[in-house]
C-alpha cells in the first residue's frame, strides 16, 4: 500500500500570528514538504493545480520536475490535474516529459475543478464540466497509446497525423486516477478504463466516499477489469497529531476555526465526527485510518492533507516526522496483513512495464 | 387504508411561537380532512430553530450534518408540506430561506405545499404572495390557492369560529384534497445513482 501527502497549495494567513507567507515562501514550503516526505519514508507527493488566488501551484510539472531531480524514490503525482481546462495534448506531453526526467516515478489524478470563473480563462464553460472530462481524457488516453493520432471532437481543434512528444517512457503511459466527490459519471469513467479512483475523503461525510467507491468497484468489474475488490482505490484524509491528543486539539483549533472551506462553520468536534478528519495522538490516527477499509474495502493509496489553513512549515514538517516514524509503519503492516493476496498494489511504472512485457504483443501499440 | 405523511416546517424563532401555533393548526386541519377521507396521517414537525446551526454549517461546508440530513430526507419523502414563516422585513425570515436553500433540488417538485405566515400587522399579509409563493413556484412545488396569514388581531378574541379558523379549515382541506389525489411520494432521489453508462457519455449523449 502507498502512503503519501497531497497539498492544495493555499496561501493562507496563520491565524495565530496574522502572518501571510509570500508566494515564493509557500512554493518553497511545498517542495520542502515533498523532500521531507521522501526522507520520512512516504511513497507519494501530490500537488494540486489551481489558477486562482489564494492558491500558488499553477504549474505542476515545473514543481514536480524540480522535486524529481532531488529525490530518489518518491512517486510524483497530482491532486488534481484539470482535465477540463487543460489541453489534453499539453497534458500528454508535459507528463510524458516528466516521466522521462523522473525515471517513471509519475502518475496523475484527473479532476474537473469546481470554480466557474476559471473555465472561461481557458476558453471553456463549467456547464460542460463532465463532457469536457470525458472527451479530453479519451483523447489523452489515445495520445499516450497511439504514436499517430487522427482525432476530431467537440472542444478542441482536430488533430491530423499528430504525434505527442516525447512518447511515454518505455511506451508505458503514466497510471491515472480519477478524482471526484459526488459525480457518479467520474466513477464510471475510471471503471471503464480500468484506471484508479480517488475519493477526496476530507471535507465530506464518509457516506459519500462509500457510495462512490462502491459504484466504481461494481462498474470496474462490469467492464471486465477484474473483481470489484481488485479495483484500484485511493483515499484522502486529514490529520493533525501531537503525542498528547489534548495538545493536538488545542494547537489545531485556531487553524480549524479559520480554515478555508469549513472555517467559521461547524466546531472541530462536529467536523471530526461528521468527516474523516482526525485530530489527536498518532494512535488515534492509526485507529481511525485502519477503519477506512471497513467502508471502502482494501485499498491501494492513502494520501494525507497536512499543510493547509496557514499551518507553518515547521509544524508541517513535525507532522511528517510523526506520520513517517509512528503512523505509516504501523498502517503499512496492519493493512498488508489484512489484504488478501488477489488484491493488487497500486500500479507503478515498473509493474506496468512488467505486465506489458508479460502480455502477448498481439494488437498492442508500442 | 392509505398512510400519508405531512411535513410541517416552522421557522418561528420564539418559544412558544405563534408561527408554530399556526403550523400546528394547519397540520391538524389537514390531518382531520385526510382522516375523513380514510387515510392515516403521520405528521413530521420540523422546528427550524433546532436546526439553525446545522443549516448554516450546511451552507458553509456543502453537506448536512446527520440530524439535518434526516430532516431533509423526511421533507423530501413527505406527501405534503406545510411551510410557515414569520414575516421579517416584508419577506420570509432568513432561517426559512436558508433551510429551503439547502433542500435538495427537485425535492419539492410537484409536492402539494400549504403556505402560512405570521406577522406583527395584517399589512404584511401579502408577503405570502409576493415573497413566499414565488420561491416555492421556483422550486416547482404545487402551492395551494389558500395561503394563511395570522396577525395579532387574528389570535385575539377568538370566539371559536373566527375568520382565521375558517381560513385554516379551508387551507387544510385544499392540502388534503391534493395529497389524496396523488400516489404516495417516492422519497428523495439518490444523488449517487448512475443514470447513464460510458458509451452514452463518450458519445456526448445527454442522459436526461
Amino acid at each position: 500500500m502507498q502512503f503519501g501527502v497531497f497539498t492544495v497549495g493555499d496561501v493562507t494567513v496563520d491565524p495565530t500570528n496574522g502572518r501571510l507567507p509570500s508566494e515564493r515562501e509557500r512554493i518553497k514550503a511545498m517542495t520542502a514538504i515533498a523532500l521531507k516526505a521522501e526522507e520520512v519514508g512516504l511513497d507519494v507527493f501530490a500537488t494540486g493545480e489551481h489558477h486562482n488566488p489564494p492558491f500558488v501551484p499553477s504549474s505542476p510539472t515545473t514543481m514536480l520536475g524540480w522535486i524529481a531531480a532531488r529525490t530518489e524514490r518518491l512517486l510524483l503525482s497530482t491532486s488534481t490535474t484539470l482535465i477540463t481546462t487543460n489541453d489534453p495534448v499539453k497534458i500528454a506531453e508535459d507528463y510524458a516529459m516528466l516521466q522521462h526526467l523522473a525515471d517513471g516515478r509519475v502518475d496523475l489524478m484527473m479532476g474537473r475543478g469546481n470554480t466557474g470563473p476559471v473555465y472561461p480563462w481557458f476558453g471553456q464553460d463549467i456547464r460542460n464540466g463532465i463532457p469536457l472530462a470525458i472527451e479530453n481524457y479519451d483523447l489523452l488516453h489515445r495520445l499516450w497509446r497511439e504514436d499517430v493520432v487522427d482525432w476530431k471532437g467537440r472542444f478542441r481543434t482536430p488533430l491530423q497525423s499528430f504525434t505527442s512528444t516525447p512518447r511515454p517512457l518505455d511506451g508505458v503511459p503514466p497510471f491515472v486516477w480519477h478524482g471526484s466527490i459526488r459525480s457518479p459519471e467520474i466513477a464510471e469513467q475510471a471503471a471503464y478504463y480500468g484506471d484508479g479512483f480517488f475519493a477526496n475523503h476530507i471535507f465530506w461525510p464518509k457516506e459519500h466516499t462509500q457510495r462512490m467507491v462502491g459504484l466504481y468497484r461494481e462498474r470496474f468489474a462490469h467492464y471486465g477489469h477484474g473483481s470489484p475488490d481488485q479495483a484500484v482505490v485511493g483515499l484522502g484524509g486529514q490529520v493533525f497529531m501531537r503525542r498528547n491528543s489534548q495538545d493536538a486539539v488545542r494547537e489545531f483549533r485556531p487553524y480549524f476555526d479559520n480554515a478555508p472551506v469549513y472555517g467559521h462553520g461547524p466546531s472541530l468536534e462536529e467536523f471530526t465526527r461528521e468527516t474523516p478528519l482526525t485530530v489527536g495522538s498518532p494512535q488515534q490516527v492509526i485507529d481511525r485510518t485502519l477503519g477506512f477499509r471497513e467502508y471502502v474495502g482494501d485499498y491501494q493509496r492513502q494520501l494525507f492533507l497536512m499543510d493547509h489553513a496557514g499551518l507553518p512549515l515547521k509544524t508541517v514538517l513535525e507532522q511528517l516526522d510523526l506520520l513517517g516514524e509512528e503512523v505509516v509503519p504501523v498502517l503499512r503492516k496492519e493493512f498488508d496483513s489484512m489484504r488478501p493476496a488477489h488484491v493488487p498494489d497500486a500500479p507503478t511504472h515498473a509493474s506496468l512495464l512488467a505486465a506489458r512485457d508479460a502480455a502477448p504483443a498481439a494488437g498492442e501499440q508500442r | 387504508m392509505t398512510s400519508r405523511t405531512l411535513a410541517v416546517v416552522s421557522a418561528g424563532l420564539g418559544q412558544p411561537s405563534s408561527t408554530r401555533l399556526l403550523a400546528d393548526q394547519l397540520a391538524a386541519a389537514a390531518r382531520d380532512e385526510l382522516a375523513g377521507r380514510g387515510a392515516t396521517v403521520e405528521l413530521r414537525v420540523v422546528e427550524l430553530r433546532e436546526h439553525a446551526h446545522d443549516v448554516v454549517n450546511h451552507l458553509l461546508t456543502g453537506f448536512p450534518p446527520a440530524a439535518l440530513r434526516r430532516t431533509l430526507d423526511e421533507v423530501a419523502a413527505a406527501d405534503g408540506l406545510i411551510a410557515v414563516t414569520p414575516i421579517f422585513n416584508a419577506s420570509y425570515n432568513g432561517l426559512f430561506k436558508s433551510f429551503f436553500d439547502v433542500v435538495d433540488r427537485d425535492a419539492l417538485a410537484g409536492k402539494p405545499v400549504l403556505l402560512g405566515a405570521t406577522g406583527g400587522t395584517a399589512r404584511h399579509s401579502l408577503a405570502l404572495e409576493h415573497a413566499v409563493r414565488p420561491m416555492f413556484t421556483y422550486l416547482r412545488a404545487a402551492t395551494l390557492p389558500t395561503a394563511v396569514f395570522a396577525a395579532p388581531e387574528d389570535w385575539a378574541g377568538d370566539d371559536g369560529d373566527s375568520a382565521l379558523r375558517s381560513r385554516i379549515r379551508r387551507a387544510g382541506a385544499e392540502l388534503a384534497e391534493q395529497v389524496d389525489r396523488r400516489p404516495p411520494a417516492t422519497g428523495p432521489a439518490d444523488p449517487f445513482a448512475l443514470t447513464t453508462d460510458f458509451a452514452d457519455l463518450l458519445a456526448g449523449r445527454d442522459p436526461s
